[in-house]
């Protein structure tokens, strides 16, 4: 088995406009990547196809998980399959508490008729928290229901956390945070590398990847990556700026 | 499936049900349609006292004149065609089913709801006699002892003719719209109950374990009377789905609490979706005393319901809470109505409605302070969820505020599940009928803390079905 997640010259367009153009990119187990790039160029859009959100038209293409295409799966088909997306938006759900929600997200994966174990549930759920830095009263609060920017970011986390996903798509998790919240998210995503687990963490900002050290950046720009290198690449982005990007790669790509 | 078709089809299994399989049974059968005859013929069999006889001819009268409230209602309710509904199976002739009969989505659903084998057969409607007659004895022998009456409406009737006909039609009377009187002119089964002073009830009763083919019957008429200082708590039927042959079901309740006693009536019902189901529900709240529906719908073709509270006494408290689900292709008209009598009175309203797919809700509410009234409150608050964008939901409240240091606040609320909502829920893991059945759930969660546990638990398995079979 091919224990990697890839996006395979993939197309896609909304509304008759295409938005990625031929995206190509492997992730290996244990590896993160980093993903940066402009404004309106197609990152949070890949994020949501990958996740299967029915808006947007594939005209071609893969996304393999271990292999296997999830395309036209159903949003919680892929999520099963152990892919996790990490909302830049997360959103709100009146009266459903935090911990219900993730209850019922984990007894979605038994097997019909089986019954998650509350104490269990509720153990493994504190222990994460903790990790966290999460206040326990935390989870009776409804769903992302008047959090502030970094409570939604945290409490995506904790999902992420309590769900155990093998690949891990993080959009724009940065936006909203302040320094401090930004360090608790990071060193919660910190905890969880492993060499069972891929990332995808895609942001605008280099800022977090001085706390989530990727082993790859790519820089995207029109709907595809076109450059790629280590971290040191993200760097040079910050000090040139992407314009730099536009510049260096807008040619390229007419 | 239009109107006509599902008329059609609901007169259909009506009228055969009894032809088809009884056709010489009829010395227990009120026959077809409604007349003077077929009332005198019900009362005929129920052996009704003079008196019982002549409410029954006036109410008749009544119904007759009134018109259809079809100016400001449903123009569905249209569609019911009087003189093709069966207004009277006595008992032995309920129309009798096998196990076999009953759908198999129904069964399913008594199976995933956990109710034991022998309770699906009796909610089913196909045995009449339901295998706790002994925890019912018990019961029955505990009330006895303290002197609680409970028991059929019939038997109420005939047998305590003194507690029963003071208040019998009072707090509703027959006049009070055509479906009240249409009950009064052919009522069978319900429930009375007479709680004497100062006796607190601790556990709820349950039309449920009161073993009365009759219980669920097309017209019962149930009366409640909570002497002074005393406390019950009714639960109304079952929360099972409701395996209906009657296209028509019109009851009518009177609760009346006496000084300082407290009625709480909680009913969650679940009909099938050929049913109109037109209910009047009233209390009357002495001084002092507090009346509480809890009123769950769920299913039927229309439902128009408005439980109400008359606060007569000084210091009288009444509240509705109510939730109203309403699937494609129906109707949940529901709301409730407070008239304050008299000073210091209190009430409160919270009303939630959720429209699926094409269904349709109303929320009525109707507030009366009269104007040499002092320091009277209402509280009302109705939301509406509506789950994509064929749902139609309407408010009309009526209030009218005078006199002294009155005050009504009045609070309404309309929200969506947005696709964006069901995508992130999806995205842990959900599929979209329980991503949107946690999203219904929020909606009611705060609500649903005032209902008893057991209640609670069933209506969250109730909404939950619901939700999964809305999903195409």
């Amino acid at each position: 088995m091919n224990h990697s997640i890839e996006v395979k010259n993939l197309h896609v367009s909304i509304d008759g406009q295409a938005i990625l153009k031929g995206f190509n990119l492997t992730i290996p187990k244990g590896e993160v990547h980093a993903l940066m790039g402009p404004n309106g160029t197609g990152k949070s859009t890949l994020a949501k196809v990958m996740a299967g959100h029915e808006d947007y038209i594939v005209e071609s293409g893969e996304v393999l998980l271990d292999g296997v295409n999830i395309l036209g799966q159903e949003p919680d088909e892929i999520s099963h399959a152990g892919l996790f997306l990490a909302f830049q938006y997360p959103m709100e759900i009146p009266g459903v508490s935090i911990a219900n929600f993730i209850r019922a997200a984990k007894q979605a994966r038994l097997p019909e008729g089986e019954e998650i174990n509350a104490i269990e549930y509720y153990k493994e759920l504190y222990a994460k928290m903790d990790a966290l830095k999460m206040d326990r009263k935390f989870t009776a609060r409804s769903l992302n229901e008047g959090f502030s920017g970094g409570e939604k970011k945290r409490c995506e986390i904790l999902q992420m956390a309590m769900l155990d996903p093998k690949y891990c798509v993080m959009d724009e998790t940065d936006s909203g945070l302040d320094i401090d919240a930004l360090r608790i998210v990071s060193e919660g995503v910190n905890l969880m590398r492993s060499e069972d687990r891929a990332f995808l963490v895609i942001t605008h900002y280099q800022r977090l990847l001085d706390y989530i050290v990727p082993d790859v950046v790519h820089v995207m720009f029109d709907g595809r990556i076109v450059h790629s290198g280590d971290k040191e690449l993200a760097k040079e982005l910050e000090s040139k700026g992407y314009d730099w990007v536009k510049e260096a790669f807008a040619t390229a790509s007419a | 499936m239009s109107d006509i078709d599902l008329q059609d089809q609901a007169i259909q299994v009506d009228t055969e049900k009894g032809n088809f399989k009884y056709p010489e049974n009829y010395e227990f059968d009120a026959g077809i349609g409604l007349t003077e005859d077929t009332v005198k013929y019900i009362s005929d069999v129920k052996d009704d006292p003079d008196w019982v006889r002549e409410f029954r001819l006036k109410a008749l009268e009544v119904f007759k004149k009134k018109p259809m409230p079809t100016k400001w209602a449903d123009k569905d309710l249209e569609n019911i065609d009087f003189d093709k509904i069966r207004y009277y199976l006595s008992k032995g002739q309920q129309p009798a089913r096998s196990w076999d009969d009953v759908p198999d989505d129904v069964k399913e659903t008594f199976e995933r709801l956990g109710i034991p084998e022998q309770e699906r057969k009796f909610l089913a409607g196909v045995e009449a006699q339901f295998d706790s007659e002994a925890s019912y004895s018990r019961m029955k022998e505990d009330l006895e002892k303290e002197g609680v009456i409970f028991v059929g409406s019939s038997e109420g009737l005939a047998e305590y003719p003194e507690i029963f006909k003071p208040y019998f039609g009072k707090v509703i009377p027959t006049a009070d719209n055509k479906f009240s009187a249409l009950n009064s002119a052919t009522f069978s089964g319900g429930s009375f109950i007479y709680v004497p002073k100062g006796v607190k009830l601790k556990q709820p009763l349950q039309a449920y374990f009161r073993i009365n083919a009759e219980n669920f019957g097309q017209f019962e008429r149930t009366l409640i009377i909570a002497d002074e200082d005393s406390e019950i708590t009714y639960m109304e039927g079952c929360t099972a789905p409701k395996f209906e042959t009657a296209t028509l079901h019109s009851a009518v309740v009177e609760l009346v609490a006496l000084k300082n006693a407290k009625i709480q009536y909680i009913t969650v019902q679940n009909w099938s979706s050929n049913v109109f189901n037109l209910v009047t529900k009233r209390g009357m709240a002495d001084e002092g005393a507090e009346v509480k529906w809890i009123d769950c719908n769920i299913g039927s073709r229309l439902t128009m319901k408005y439980p109400g509270v008359v606060l007569k006494g000084k210091g009288a408290r009444g509240e509705v809470l109510s939730i109203a689900l309403a699937n494609d292709g129906q109707h949940q008209d529901t709301g409730a109505k407070m008239m304050h009598l008299a000073d210091n009175t209190t009430s409160n309203i919270i009303s939630k409605s959720i429209s699926i797919g094409k269904g349709r809700s109303t929320y009525r509410g109707q507030v009366h302070m009269p104007k040499h009234l002092k320091n009277c409150k209402n509280n009302t608050e109705c939301d509406a969820l509506l789950i994509n964008t064929n749902s139609r939901t309407d408010t009309y409240p009526a209030i009218t505020t005078r006199g002294q240091n009155n005050t009504v606040q009045h609070e309404a609320s309309v929200s969506k599940v947005s696709a964006e909502q069901i995508f992130y829920m999806m995205q842990r893991g959900l599929s979209e009928g329980e991503a949107m059945s946690l999203a219904v759930n929020g909606f009611v969660n705060e609500l649903m803390k005032a209902f008893p546990m057991e209640y609670s638990v069933e209506l969250k398995r109730l909404i939950d079905m619901e939700m999964e079979g809305s999903v195409g």
